[in-house]
């Protein structure tokens, strides 16, 4: 389990994220939405420790971000930023082979090699595979990410837009994979995303942010609300039930 | 393009030309003379030919390592211990001792010159951090101009103390002082080379970034430090024994990775066998072009890499993709 307790971070005296407390349910989707400028990233980035808090803490599991060690810590949670520019030219198999460092310490072992497969069977990478990530599209690029994380078999996934540079059809497919990821695999997932309606589909749980503070949480059903989201974007929605599903139009 | 490039038959080549490399020159020196048991050929070969042909093996594997690891860690392609004044710092360091110490044996002057060519690079990735333009030729072209800052401070220095002749030798790669007796340091850059096989996995990570290796568990810190430390240490061995061999770290590395990709540990097994293909291939066209003379390897090395770096920087939209 994730626990943020009073999370305060600034920047130039600007607070972005101000005094968050938050339990982050196990074995669920949860997406942060919120306007730009809400935190939903720095708040990302503090609960995976890209980042340092000026105040507040993070509990994984019980224990302080900072007293995990840091191999035992890559092991129990991976994390994707979405500024993932890379200057090194690696194919998608030795990318996603850095997944298993925490685990073998860069001597791939037989586990090894089949959680590698595991991970890019399950990203639809393996035809692929011994391509470099600079003759890939975005879309192709944003998976074998993607994939590297999974190779990591961390308990918790944390993803800053995994949507980003992503069509419609691949958009879907990832979020269809982080969902079986919950359900499946009993992963917990946590994603920052904009898109209103993939996050109202497929998230169990969503942490609404504005101006560095929660401004509801709670189900998606409790969430995708026309008045809730008013507030939130300051723009008029219509929630619209299609098959069972919540679809805001907004436009 | 890697089917030609696989390793053996890298290695081959690399023995055939090593093998042709120690019949050229001045004194004549044949299979014959060697089959015969000659006396003064075969000590013509073990203390002239033979350490020659060493340092330059050694000195080509350790330079192309040393540009590779300071290319990931980095992240530029165009940054080499050249472009990034470390070889300017670390002759600044070997002049100090020079002065500082008087005739001190080598080791002392090794050590200083390691100590400056770390303090140099750590303060150029430093100063590549506050500097906000990111651009990937901007840097190393900053790093060139420290390097020349430095370099004429090194200058200055060196006129002033009356030691200029001695200071010139290390200025310039050199091989035809290379004896048996003056060269051994070099055989010091082979366990630093296997230190860089050795982390090449965390020095491969953090080159994808900070953010990267601290996802995957890795101490960033220290892991550039310890890949700046062997190319601080590769740097100071070479200069102290066959002298400034410029650009060779950005060349190789280059010409390996376009075939071969970014993984170090991958890239590396080729790396320490076209550095001294390259670095032979030099050396023998040096001593044929002006015979009986020779250019130095240093020169020809230059000219060469000079020439490549600028088809490089003409090329640039390929490579800051």
């Amino acid at each position: 389990m994730i626990q943020l307790r009073n999370i305060t971070k600034s920047y130039h005296q600007k607070k972005v994220v101000d005094d968050v407390s938050l339990t982050i349910p196990k074995g669920k989707l949860t997406s942060f939405i919120g306007p730009n400028g809400a935190g939903k990233s720095t708040l990302l980035s503090v609960m995976s420790r890209l980042i340092r808090c000026e105040e507040g803490e993070v509990m994984i599991e019980g224990q302080k971000l900072e007293e995990w060690e840091p191999k035992k810590l890559a092991k129990k949670m991976a994390v994707l930023r979405q500024s993932n520019h890379m200057s090194l030219r690696l194919t998608i198999r030795q990318l996603v082979s850095f997944g298993r460092f925490p685990h073998s310490g860069g001597r791939i072992n037989k586990e090894d090699e089949e959680k590698i497969d595991e991970a890019l069977n399950y990203m639809q990478l393996q035809d692929i595979q011994d391509k470099y990530l600079d003759e890939l599209s975005g879309g192709q690029r944003q998976r074998a990410y993607i994939a590297m994380v999974l190779a990591q078999n961390s308990e918790y996934i944390l993803l800053d837009e995994p949507l980003n540079n992503l069509d419609m059809r691949h958009s879907v497919e990832i979020m269809k994979t982080l969902k079986r990821l919950t359900q499946e695999l009993g992963k917990t997932v946590i994603i920052v995303i904009h898109d209103i309606n993939f996050a109202s589909c497929y998230s169990d749980y969503i942490v609404a942010l504005k101006d560095g503070k929660i401004a509801r949480e709670g189900t998606s059903e409790e969430l995708i609300e026309e008045k809730v989201l008013k507030s939130i974007y300051e723009i008029p929605f219509k929630v619209q039930h299609i098959n069972s599903q919540r679809v805001c139009v907004y436009y | 393009m890697e089917h030609f490039m696989k390793k053996r038959y890298l290695l081959l080549v690399l023995i055939v030309l090593g093998g042709i490399s120690l019949f050229v020159g001045v004194s004549e020196l044949r299979l014959k003379d060697l089959i015969e048991l000659n006396q003064n050929k075969w000590q013509l070969l073990l203390t002239s030919r033979m350490p020659r042909l060493v340092a330059l093996v050694v000195a080509g594997m350790g330079l192309s390592v040393s540009g590779l690891i300071m290319q990931q860690i980095s992240r530029n392609k165009f940054v080499s211990p050249t472009t990034a004044a470390t070889t300017d710092f670390a002759k600044l360091g070997l002049l100090v001792a020079m002065i500082g110490v008087g005739g001190s044996g080598k080791l002392i002057k090794m050590l200083v010159a390691f100590v400056f060519a770390m303090a140099g690079t750590v303060l150029f990735m430093q100063m590549m951090k506050r500097i906000p333009i990111k651009n990937i030729i901007f840097v190393p072209l900053v790093g060139m101009m420290l390097g020349k800052i430095v370099g004429s401070i090194t200058t200055f220095l060196a006129f002033k103390w009356d030691v200029v002749q001695n200071l010139s030798s290390w200025m310039e790669g050199d091989l035809s002082m290379i004896m048996s007796g003056n060269y051994e340091m070099i055989y010091l850059s082979i366990p630093i080379v296997a230190l860089g096989f050795f982390f090449a996995n965390q020095i491969s990570i953090a080159g994808m970034g900070e953010e990267f290796a601290v996802n995957l568990g890795l101490n960033y810190k220290v892991v550039v430090n310890i890949g700046l430390g062997i190319v601080a240490l590769i740097t100071a061995v070479t200069l102290l024994t066959v002298g400034n061999i410029p650009f060779l770290g950005l060349i190789i590395p280059n010409l390996v990775t376009l075939y071969k990709g970014d993984h170090l540990k991958e890239a590396l097994g080729h790396i320490v066998l076209v550095g001294p293909i390259f670095l032979i291939l030099c050396d023998v066209f040096g001593r044929l072009v002006v015979f009986p003379f020779e250019l130095s390897i240093g020169m020809t090395v230059g000219l060469i890499g000079g020439l490549f770096f600028l088809g490089m920087l003409l090329r640039r939209a390929k490579y800051e993709g």
